[in-house]
Order: structure tokens, then sequence, then C-alpha cells
């Protein structure tokens, strides 16, 4: 098992190195790359857990849509981000008592497997041999957390409809497309055919009254 | 010491083995893609296509390889160096690495993984970094609007590529590509295969297709009547064929990938000998090169879309209609009993 230590220690080191230059890097978007790399190595380590659904969901969510909505709104910015961060010393205090609260709470959670080392999970864990991780999760999922999977649904779309709330105005004099009406139209209802005489033009622009 | 080099040196021998013959035989059928798009386009309006370097122009691609490769590239003095070269590098190893998942023949991958499918979903959603980094880091103009219509285009229809793949996941109940086709098996033949019971998802898969891959009639990335070259209008030589590359292999894995999940990968279309003798790679070439002609063709013969066009036909047609072809077939399934196990 030397390998998969050796590419622990690799996406691990290259995780941490990234979230680092997160906030060291001087360009924005770069940082935006960075964070995407630390997401690539994050489910790289997934993967050596054996979590290989979880692992695809976090590229495909957090690094496929999530950071692509990132990069669009850094790239789009034009803000000097080194003026900004003139001042952000005076934050270290804070970022590092945060930063010791969440790594005693880490190492509690952690000691918490030696500690009560009799204590059985709350619903018993399939082997992981006999059933692979997609179909462990789809059997808990939407039967035993069913009312937890429809209340985060519940909130999403809740969120969704008030982004759309929040941004959605009915401008008035705009002019709209009606794709239906575009398609619906035929050479009938939209062109008219007229024999015009050598050197006489259009005598009368409108005989029967239709439009011009 | 022998262990040493049974357990570990040798399954690496044969890995980068595999992958460089994988390579190899993908890179050089890229190669003739290419070729037969261009042919097809050109017959289509009644043109030859290029027909100069080798018998037929078969050699056409290798002699623009040898351009590419022998030019100067050019790096623009505003452009973020790092990232300028990192775009095409990006685009080229993302399309390549979709590969290694897809099966050509039972047993005939690198990689069988269980989630492949979600593998393949993974990487096509990356694909969009190469445009948006290649866009911005160029520090131009066109090349950065390019960047953001691709960013909103791609990651639009990824979404009614993604309902389209749940239904066919319904349907074979695995998420493993080779259980997928092994669940189009059957005593019918090509009317076993996904594609009929679900037609319509089949249409929404070819047209998001298209749109992820950025080509026409949805190319307005590069829609050269508008934005010049699209994003990449800095690149030249090696980094603009490295895109060029991976923008081909992504266009076969969209291929390959609708070969597997609707056109039942290497089965035989009539499972009855002598059909069944032939061997199951060469019907899925066979499945992969229909696919790419209708890419083509489709490409030859549909005028642009525009870009407000592009983005209702992507959320008001496509979502709601996979959306709805999901709790469809979830409810058939269901309630008629044909759930897989």
């Amino acid at each position: 098992m030397i390998v998969a230590a050796l590419f622990f220690y690799l996406f691990a080191g290259v995780c941490v190195a990234s979230a680092f230059m997160v906030i060291a890097a001087k360009n924005p978007v770069h940082s935006v790359l960075f964070l995407i790399l630390a997401f690539v190595n994050a489910s790289g380590l997934f993967m050596l857990l054996g979590a290989e659904f979880l692992a695809m969901i976090l590229i495909v969510v957090y690094v496929g849509a999530v950071a692509v909505l990132f990069l669009f709104v850094v790239m789009m910015l034009d803000v000097d981000f080194a003026e900004l961060r003139q001042g952000s010393l005076q934050y270290l205090p804070v970022g590092a008592l945060v930063g010791l609260i969440f790594l005693a709470e880490l190492l509690f959670v952690v000691g918490a497997w030696s500690i009560g080392a009799n204590v059985t999970a709350v619903a018993p864990i399939p082997p992981l041999a006999s059933i692979s991780n997609t179909e462990a999760l789809g059997l808990v999922l939407y039967t035993k957390y069913v009312y937890y999977f429809q209340a985060a649904g519940l909130i999403l779309l809740v969120a969704m409809i008030g982004a759309i709330v929040l941004t959605l105005q009915h401008r008035v004099r705009v002019r709209r497309q009606d794709i239906g009406a575009q398609v619906a139209r035929t050479p009938a209802t939209s062109i008219e055919i007229r024999q015009v005489r050598p050197g006489q033009g259009l005598q009368d622009p409108n005989p029967q009254g239709g439009a011009p | 010491m022998a262990a040493f080099f049974f357990d570990y040196v040798w399954p690496l021998m044969v890995m980068v083995a595999q992958s460089l013959l994988l390579l190899v035989i993908l890179l050089v059928g890229i190669a003739y893609i290419l070729l037969a798009d261009r042919k097809i386009w050109a017959a289509v309006q009644m043109r030859r296509g290029p027909n100069v370097v080798g018998p037929w122009g078969l050699f056409q691609s290798f002699a623009d390889l040898l351009k590419f490769v022998l030019k100067e590239p050019v790096i623009p003095a505003g452009a973020n160096k790092g990232v300028f070269l990192l775009a095409p590098l990006v685009t080229c190893t993302l399309a390549l690495a979709a590969w290694a998942v897809i099966p050509v023949n039972a047993g005939w991958l690198i990689a069988d993984i269980n989630v492949g499918v979600l593998y393949i979903f993974a990487i096509s959603s990356l694909m969009v970094y190469g445009v948006i980094m290649g866009g911005w880091a160029s520090n131009s103009k066109y090349p950065f609007l390019a960047a953001l219509r691709s960013a909103a285009q791609m990651v639009s229809y990824e979404v009614s590529i993604g309902f389209v793949i749940i239904t066919v996941l319904l349907c074979a109940g695995s998420l493993n590509l080779t259980a997928i086709v092994e669940a189009q098996d059957g005593r019918y033949g090509l009317f076993n295969w996904y594609w009929l019971p679900l037609f319509p998802m089949f249409v929404v898969f070819f047209v998001s297709a298209l749109a992820e891959t950025n080509r026409p009639p949805f190319d307005l990335v590069e829609a050269e009547s508008e934005l010049v070259a699209g994003f990449m209008v800095e690149y030249g030589s090696t980094p603009y064929m490295m895109f060029m590359l991976g923008e081909y292999v992504a266009i076969a894995t969209m291929c390959a990938m609708g070969t597997i999940l609707f056109l039942g990968g290497w089965l035989s279309p009539i499972p009855y000998p002598p059909f069944t003798w032939v061997p199951g790679v060469i019907w899925f070439t066979l499945k992969l090169l229909f696919m790419f002609f209708l890419f083509a063709m489709a490409k030859a013969i549909v005028p642009r879309y525009r870009y407000d066009q592009l983005m209702r036909l992507g959320w008001k047609v496509f979502l709601p209609l996979s959306l709805a072809m999901v709790a469809i077939v979830a409810a058939v399934l269901q309630f008629g009993g044909l759930a897989p196990k």
C-alpha cells in the first residue's frame, strides 16, 4: 500500500499548498485557479478513501459549475486587489483564532474514534467489497434520510426563486422576441407581390388598405 | 526484489504501454476524423476538399501537424504567460484523459471504474476551463468575449446532458459504462438499444453534445463573423494545434458517449451469426463514425444559431423536456415493473 501512501502525500501536499496560494496569490484569477487545483486534489483524496461517487460529484459540482461562476465574476471585476489587501495583516489574530478553534475541533472529532471506541454507527456501514458506494448512498439517501433530502431540496428551491425574484424586472417598451410567432410566419402573411410597370413605380402604395 | 518488480513495476509498465497504445490509435484516428470532417463539408458544398498531400489528400492532417509544430509560437506582450500556455495544455490533456474509461469492446479499456459515466461527465465539465483560461490570459477583447460566451454556453448544456445521462442510468441501473452497454444486449439487436425507447433524449443528447463541444451550428465561441476567431485569436503554432486537437478529441469522446449510451457500444446490430463474428471494436468504430458523420453533416447543413436562441434552446426547451423525461422514465420503470433489479 506504499503507492496509496505516496499518492495521499502528493494529493494532500498539493491541496494544502494550493489552498495557501489561494490567499497568497496576487492576481485574483490565479487565486481561483489555485482554488480549482485544491478542489481537484481533494477529489483525489476522496478517491483514495474509496468514495469515488463523492470524488466525481465534487468535480462536477464545485469545479464544473461553482468555480466557473467564481472565475466568471472575478475575471470581469476591475479591482486592484493588492490595494484591498493593504490592511489585511490586522485580521491575522482573528484568523489565527478561528484556525485554532477549527484545529481543536478536528482533533476532538478524530480523537473520538479512540475515546468512544465502542460507540456504534447510527446506520450499519455496508462492506465496500459487496456494494458500490453509489448504491450504498442511494440506499440510505432516499429511504432513511428522505426528509432531510427533501428539506435540502426545498431550501435550494427557495434560494433559486429568491434569486429570480431579486433580479427579474419587467421593463416596459422592450421589444421581445416571440419565437412561436416568428416560426409561424408564412409567405402569405408576410410578403406581397406587386407588378410594377417600367418607369411608373408604385402609383398607389396602399390600394387595398393593407399594410404598406 | 522479484516481488517488488511484479507488484509495482510490471503493472506500471502494462499501464503505460496500454495508455501509449490507446493514445497512438486515438491520435491517428483523430487525424483521419479531421480529414473526414473537411471532406464531408467540402462534398456538401460541391468542392473537392483537401486532395493534394498524399493520395486523395490522406496525409493532409500530418502535413498540418508539421506546419503547426515548426512555426514559431508567439506570446502576446500583454498576455498572462503562464495561464496562456497552460490553457491549451489543459484542453488537450483533459480531452485525452476521458478516453481512459471508454470501453471499445468487452473488457477493452484502461480503467473499468464504477462511476465511468460520471468520470466522463466531470471531464467534459472541466473542458470549459481551457476556453476560459485561454480567453482571459490573451488579454484581448475578442478572446475575452468568446470566453464569457463559452462559459455560459457549456455550463448551460451540461445541465441537459446530465439529465439525459440520468435517464439512461435509470434504464441501465449502473454508472459503469460496460454495464450500460451490456444492459442494452438483447434478442432484438439494434431495437434493444436505448435510442428507440429514449429517442427524444437521443436527440437532446446529440444537440447538447454539439453545443458542449462548440461545434457548428453552436460554435458561437469562435464565431468568425463576430469574434474574429473567438478565444483562439491570439494563439498560433503548437498551442493552437493543441486547442484544435483537444476539441476534436472531445468531439470523438462525445460520439463515443452517444455510441455507448444509445447505440449499444460494441454490440452487433443483428445479434446472430455471421454478424456476431465481427469483433466488437469494429462495430464500436462504425457506430462512432456514424455519430461523427451526423456531427459533420450538422456542421455542413445548419446555419449558425444566434446567441440568445442558443440560450433559449438550452434553458427553456431542453431543460424542461429532459427534466420531464427523467420523471416519465422513472415512473414507467417503477410502475411498469421494468426497473433493473
